[in-house]
């Protein structure tokens, strides 16, 4: 017999063997603090500041201003049909931006809805448009910056696990994350990638931005679990509870579940916040939501919670609010306007890197249909090539 | 009535839901929002949360839920949201639902549909443009329908409601409001495991299904053939008759899909038509099919697809010989 099975008799922690009542572990019975720092009123306590210069401090707050300025300008052009299905990350942004800027260039980072980190790493806002666009080279340009998007729910946590545990085994001075939502964590996949890195002990970070809801569904009936940051308690790993409105909370968490998992200390995070936008332009969340609920939280907005902060702080004059939008817009502009330039491509390019050498009957099938367009320019009347949307 | 593909959905399962009392309806954002292709809508309104429920975001629940549930004696009827979101719950309709009868000698079974939008062509993100219903076809005890008139929608997936066998119900998601068409009221039942001869012809047997049915019937308007188009309707169990007799008449035939070529089900077809009439083939039978590549990402899908040119080539070459 093992030790473990050995052990299952009593509990571990007390040696009790409960004197042959039965006892219920209850989620009642666990209190879950949610570490905040600026309060929705601005207020906070100065000893809890994390230690960020005044740089740092404007930085968190330009970043959030981008984020919200760039899911802006991608909801319009989408609307103008420029643009594919997109997901807008307004109302997020503290969670976003003060998660994201306690990573180093070394730490790969796969998000579920988070575009701006890839800013923040040095990936462009064209290449955000372009991905957006369904165009390929968007992911590429992310990979090259050891960041990628996933679109299918919670498959890409057993992935970030994977990751690292390559750097596990090459003990490297970084770690892996993942951004998963509110509904990921309903997903097998997800399970089984946070606990593979609890069982290896990897360094593997795992944020849940709690956005409320998964398309139409609200957290309450996505799971029966009081919060998701129990959950992690399950699998054997640490977790923290943090108010997803409140960037420097966010920063403050992140940062220091980051330092565990540089340990092989495996951790979950759970960011409370709000997607105050629909799903994807495709959805219509007046189906399934009240507007109060939704005015409740336009009125806690994240970027104004940090403003009152900034203020507080004397450092609100340091920051010209147009001209950093202005900015902003800029880029965005410019972005576009080298998105819309791109070249049309080549039709290879649909055969191109399915492999590393494309297999014969590939070749064949791409000669074929090469010779078919030639054939038959027809063809074209059925083909529209999309880059502007 | 005239309806789309979408609304025959819905009309399917008001029907089936009046009908049966067991008839549950559940998957990601089928109540509340009525799914979102609008394919439930009202079902909760008029059926109730017990009866329409919206699940946590978790595929392997839903498949293997409706498993379960079914083993019990209910009839669920759960929504894939996407296609290319049923591969995580692979391992429910292989390891589970499709062999539940076998496995316990008829003592129980699995009386489930599972119904999901496939195929490429709206400008989705990735991993929501997939055919595989090759994939699905290969699982044995497993049913594999694909509807391509809003007639057929109904009648077929009434019947997969009924059916006593697990049946994945594909909706081409393409023609989801693109075609309007006369759908009988009432109850309507089209048995599945039949084909469709949707156009009688001497020249050439073209089979199609799902969404490549409109762009085979253009191809042949366009070339102006005197083919004889097959609707397969079920890929699994396949309507073997039905083809064969067709290319014993025509001697010739041309499978369109838009799944990918290789292992795909004009690979079986081609068998078929190999074992049972082979000496009647005046040429080798053409495939019209996607790629042997993902789908591409929006900007590039429409090269993937058979489109009508591509069709009436592949006809054409058939044709030729």
């Amino acid at each position: 017999m093992s030790d473990r099975a050995s052990d299952i008799r009593v509990s571990p922690a007390t040696g009790d063997d409960g004197g042959g009542e039965v006892r219920y572990l209850s989620q009642a019975d666990l209190e879950v603090p949610t570490h905040q720092i600026v309060a929705p009123d601005g207020s906070y306590d100065d000893e809890a500041i994390p230690d960020l210069d005044d740089e740092e401090l404007l930085d968190l707050y330009r970043w959030m201003v981008t984020d919200r300025v760039f899911s802006r300008r991608m909801v319009n052009i989408q609307r103008r049909g420029e643009l594919g299905t997109f997901g807008s990350t307004r109302g997020q942004e503290a969670s976003i931006i003060g998660s994201a800027f306690t990573l180093t260039p070394d730490d790969w980072l796969y998000v579920g809805r988070a575009w701006t980190p890839m800013f923040m790493r040095g990936a462009s806002m064209e290449d955000m448009i372009l991905f957006w666009r369904g165009i390929e080279e968007g992911q590429e340009a992310f990979a090259k910056v050891n960041a990628q998007i996933a679109i299918s729910i919670g498959s890409h946590l057993p992935l970030v696990s994977g990751i690292a545990w390559g750097m596990h085994l090459d003990d490297a001075d970084a770690i892996a994350t993942a951004y998963l939502g509110d509904g990921a964590t309903s997903t097998g996949a997800a399970h089984e990638g946070i606990n593979l890195a609890s069982s290896v002990g990897l360094p593997a970070l795992f944020y849940c931005q709690n956005n409320q809801y998964a398309i139409s569904m609200p957290y309450e009936k996505q799971s029966g679990a009081n919060t998701i940051a129990q959950k992690a308690l399950a699998y054997g790993i640490d977790a923290i509870r943090v108010d997803g409105q409140d960037v420097l909370a966010v920063y403050d968490a992140v940062s220091s579940a980051r330092e565990k998992v540089l340990q092989g200390e495996p951790v979950f995070v759970e960011s409370v916040t709000y997607r105050l936008d629909a799903h994807t332009t495709s959805d219509d969340p007046t189906r399934y939501r009240a507007d109060e609920e939704v005015d409740h939280w336009e009125s806690h907005d994240p970027i104004e919670r940090y403003r009152e902060f900034l203020k507080s702080e004397g450092l609100w004059a340091e920051i010209d609010h147009d001209a950093i939008v202005d900015e902003i817009e800029t880029e965005f502009d410019e972005a576009l306007a080298a998105a819309n330039a791109m070249e049309e491509r080549a039709v290879a390019e649909m055969f191109e890197y399915v492999y590393d050498e494309l297999p014969p009957e590939l070749v064949r099938q791409l000669d074929e249909f090469e010779d078919l367009l030639e054939r038959r320019p027809e063809m074209y009347d059925f083909i529209e090539q999309r880059p502007k949307g | 009535m005239q309806a789309t593909i979408v609304q025959a959905v819905n009309d399917a399962l008001h029907g089936e839901m009046e009908r049966d009392d067991r008839v549950v309806v559940f998957g990601e954002d089928v109540a509340e929002s009525g799914g979102v292709f609008r394919a439930t809508d009202d079902l909760l309104e008029e059926f109730g949360n017990k009866r329409v429920v919206d699940t946590p975001l978790s595929e392997i629940a839903i498949v293997g839920g409706a498993a379960g549930m079914a083993m019990y004696g209910y009839r669920p009827v759960a929504e894939i949201q996407f296609s290319g979101f049923l591969p995580p719950a692979f391992d429910q309709l292989v390891t589970n639902a499709s062999r539940i009868r076998w496995r316990t000698r008829g003592e129980l079974s699995a009386p489930m549909v599972v119904r999901m939008p496939y195929g490429a062509g709206v400008r989705a993100l990735e991993h929501h443009s997939e055919s595989l219903e090759g994939a699905y076809g290969h699982i044995p005890g497993l049913k594999v329908v694909i509807p391509s008139t809003p007639a057929d929608t109904k009648g077929l997936l009434t019947a997969a409601i009924r059916d006593p066998d697990p049946v994945l119900f594909m909706e081409p998601k393409r023609i989801y409001r693109s075609i309007r068409a006369e759908v009988p009221e009432g109850e309507h039942e089209v048995p599945i495991g039949e084909a469709a001869v949707r156009r009688e012809g001497e020249d050439v047997t073209v089979v199609a299904w799902g969404s490549m049915m409109p762009p085979t019937l253009e191809a042949v308007d366009e070339g102006d053939i005197d083919a004889e188009v097959i609707d397969l309707r079920t890929i699994s169990p396949m309507d073997t008759e039905t083809i064969v007799e067709s290319v014993k008449k025509t001697g010739r035939c041309v499978v369109v899909h838009e799944g990918p070529r290789t292992l795909g089900v004009g690979s079986e077809i081609v068998a078929r038509i190999n074992d049972e009439a082979l000496m009647y083939l005046e040429s080798p039978v053409e495939r019209v099919t996607g790629f042997d590549t993902p789908v591409p990402l929006l900007s590039m899908e429409d090269f993937y697809f058979p489109h009508p040119p591509r069709v009436l080539d592949g006809i054409e070459a058939a044709l030729a010989e």
